[in-house]
């Protein structure tokens, strides 16, 4: 047993936190999401250059076969910045294709994710889905030398950066994975509460070819699940680095902040508030652990499938504890669009509902404890 | 990074796992997991079968029985004690007077106590708290004058654990009024509990157990050998003894035992709709929230250790944040295991004879009143908030 991060995951964390200080301080955000585009293509080639793009791939395409442990330090630096890159997004998707994909498909894809020059999505959610991986209605119609797919996806995270997208579909066989570049779906696109960019994803008869087929007809269901499971990890990992943001920034600001002539600091009502978000940080630090661990080496699907929704179920609550707190605790500052303690708040309150909400996990922790049981 | 268990760590384990259940009486297993009252006799036999193991007090150093365990293998050891469900090892002389004997004491105080604290020879309990002195702890004011080689105790302490069965009790007293600030003029004073002067007054808990005392000290004579460190410096001892007794508080161990208890039991028990509680999601979501805090509790303990492990520094405030944690999901164990028996929580005490009366059931609810206790001892939740604002976030 060890906590530690080895030398190369420390380093890595390192030079992402050094780069987004320098390079993507909160002035510097604000421009990249004021933009047309919403993200920043200087940033994205830093991130591929540093590796951190292929961090996660196979090393045969130029990955370095890393895991979600790997990827801890880095994510956690990435909400402290609150970086808005569709970093988490074309993960998600990328892992799907490393997963289930042919050589020509992993050959044709995941270099260019490596190095930068290709964004991906998934394209799963449906309205009236919920947080169910197993509702898809979308549909997969074998068509004249490949397939046809009609259906809508919402909030696709990442869609509109994203080149190509891995939709989902049903067919007779149960739900599959297909290749679909973007510019065949109609996008309706728009900024997330937390400043991303997002879109809901139009499908009206879409023709793709044979080879769009990624993975066996009617088996991607598993491979879905376990991705998210990983994206959950990932994304338990950056609510870490944005509490601990809205913490630092919060006892910052109970240090200099007078009334009454002096500190609020000083006040007892207000320093044991500020321990327990302190608290409430440390166990959801612990529990992104969990995550990313069992992610990684579960000894199998239920025992990974439990430890991250044991982790989601914290990192969600505390989401909303440490957030709500840091902008009480803040006073009316903390509802300002200038302070970034505001924009943490935003995204705290996202990542709470990103993948499943606490209930949601709750309900799959329980629904897994009975098979144990 | 690597959440899981080495093989070796796996090894130990077992191997502790194992001798334990082997050497746990059945008489003791059955008390505890009925939450019967544990006698003296009790409590000194497991110690003792522990102490001839050589297991009683794992982090000593090795010259005077510690084991040479790492702090993994310890914590380690600890849940497993937890997990099988054996007395608790009062704390008072193990991981109390002895470390600070270890630390503090004379070299003629070690020989003389430690052994007989390892072996389970002598029953300690502590002085510390008094009627108007409870989280102010430093405004204490039971005296000790010099009087050539002895010192003279008046005064009174409360919640004194367990000191109805003392052989001896160590006590802060104050040895000097006229100091400026209150924390200087302390002393820690070892006192034999069959000192002349010395009274052991019950007193009764809303569960109805004897578990806490009063003790009063009328002209009690302590020779002034007895002395740990310097006269006037207890407080130097006091919060080293603090820190101490805090990383004890988590019982991360016996709360995964409550738990898988807690699951077993609300899955027998009927719901409104007559299946099982487990299975009501208002139920089952309080109770999967406990025990994904302390999930969270365990892992945040190991990555404490792991950390005094790397840079070999004592645990700091953070110990704080582990006695929080730990007593709250103590008291929301047995809160739930309250509401598991629903309106079967209300029998109390048998009237005339015992007849089919289900003592466990009937235990629920004094435990719950029970354990409000770990919220407030051993420096309350508030003072470990305080500490934590002070220490670790600078406030």
């Amino acid at each position: 047993m060890n906590f530690d991060y080895n030398e190369e995951q420390q380093l890595l964390a390192d030079s992402v936190r050094r780069f987004l200080a320098k390079d993507y301080d909160f002035e510097t955000r604000r421009r990249i999401v004021a933009s047309d585009a919403g993200w920043s293509a200087e940033a994205w080639a830093t991130l591929a250059e540093m590796g951190v793009t292929g961090l996660p791939l196979p090393a045969e395409f130029g990955g370095f076969g890393g895991g979600a442990v790997d990827l801890m330090g880095v994510m956690e630096a990435f909400g402290e910045a609150l970086l808005v890159e569709p970093y988490l997004a074309t993960m998600l998707a990328a892992r799907l294709v490393a997963r289930a994909g042919n050589e020509a498909q992993k050959k044709a894809l995941l270099p260019r994710v490596v190095e930068g020059r290709l964004r991906l999505a998934l394209a799963h959610g449906e309205r009236g889905a919920r947080y169910n991986l197993a509702q898809v209605k979308t549909e997969a119609k074998a068509a004249a030398g490949g397939w046809e797919l009609s259906g809508e996806k919402v909030v696709v995270l990442g869609a509109p950066l994203a080149e190509r997208l891995v939709v989902s579909a049903r067919s007779a066989k149960g739900v599959s994975l297909f290749l679909v570049e973007r510019s065949a779906a109609r996008l309706k696109t728009y900024r997330t509460l937390d400043q991303m960019r997002a879109s809901d994803v139009a499908l009206k008869s879409v023709r793709v070819g044979a080879d769009a087929l990624l993975g066996r007809e009617g088996e991607a269901l598993a491979l879905i699940e376990e991705a998210t499971d990983f994206a959950t990890a990932l994304v338990c990992a950056e609510a870490v680095g944005a509490m601990k943001f809205a913490c630092d920034t919060t006892l910052d600001y109970l240090k200099t902040r007078k009334q009454f002539g002096v500190p609020i600091g000083t006040f007892q009502a207000l320093q044991h508030r500020m321990v327990d978000m302190y608290v409430a940080y440390e166990q959801a630090k612990s529990m992104a652990c969990v995550a990313c661990s069992k992610v990684d080496h579960a000894a199998d699907v239920r025992e990974r499938q439990l430890a991250v929704s044991a982790a989601k179920i914290k990192i969600s609550d505390n989401c909303r504890h440490i957030s709500q707190e840091s902008v009480q605790l803040h006073g009316g500052m903390g509802m300002a669009e200038e302070l970034k303690v505001s924009h943490a708040f935003r995204r705290l309150t996202m990542i709470a509902q990103q993948f499943g909400d606490a209930e949601h996990h709750l309900a799959r922790f329980a629904a897994l404890d009975r098979v144990a049981a | 990074m690597d959440l899981n268990y080495s093989q070796e760590e796996l090894a130990f384990r077992d191997e502790v796992r194992g001798w334990l259940n082997a050497n746990l009486p059945q008489d003791l297993r059955d008390k505890v997991a009925s939450y019967g009252e544990l006698t003296r006799e009790d409590l000194l036999c497991w110690h003792r079968i522990l102490a001839k193991k050589g297991w009683v007090a794992p982090a000593w150093p090795k010259e005077w029985g510690g084991t040479g365990w790492n702090v993994v293998q310890r914590y380690i050891f600890e849940e497993e004690l937890g997990y099988v469900g054996s007395p608790q090892l009062i704390p008072f002389g193990l991981a109390m007077c002895g470390p600070v004997l270890l630390r503090f004491g004379g070299e003629a105080q070690k020989k003389r106590f430690l052994p007989r604290i390892y072996n389970g020879d002598d029953f300690w309990c502590q002085g510390y708290s008094e009627p108007g002195s409870g989280s102010d702890l430093a405004s204490l004011k039971t005296k000790a004058l010099r009087e050539g080689n002895e010192y003279v105790v008046n005064g009174q302490k409360i919640w004194t654990t367990l000191g109805q069965y003392a052989d001896w009790i160590f006590c802060l007293v104050r040895t000097d009024s006229n100091m400026a600030k209150k924390q200087e003029g302390i002393s820690f004073l070892l006192i034999d509990m069959k000192s002349p002067g010395i009274t052991v007054r019950p007193l009764i808990l809303m569960d109805g157990g004897h578990e806490v005392n009063e003790v009063f000290f009328e002209d009690v004579r302590v020779p002034a050998e007895n002395l740990v460190y310097e006269e006037n410096k207890g407080w130097t001892v006091a919060k080293y003894l603090l820190g101490h007794e805090r990383m004890g508080t988590g019982r991360i161990g016996a709360s995964k035992r409550e738990l898988a208890r807690l699951k077993a039991f609300a899955a027998r028990q009927p719901g409104d709709d007559g299946g099982p509680l487990l299975e009501d999601p208002r139920f089952r979501d309080k109770l999967t929230r406990v025990e994904v805090e302390l999930m969270a509790l365990e892992i945040t303990n190991l990555r404490f250790l792991d950390q005094m492990r790397r840079t070999g520094q004592p645990p700091g405030a953070d110990v704080s944040m582990l006695k929080i944690k730990g007593t709250e999901i103590q008291q929301s164990l047995t809160e739930l295991a309250m509401q598991a028996v629903g309106p079967l929580a209300q029998p109390f005490k048998a009237v005339g004879a015992p007849g089919e009366f289900d003592a466990f059931t009937a235990g629920l609810a004094p435990r719950y009143c029970n354990f409000r206790k770990t919220t407030i001892y051993a420096g309350s939740n508030e003072i470990q908030r305080n500490i934590i604002s002070k220490m670790t976030l600078g406030l």
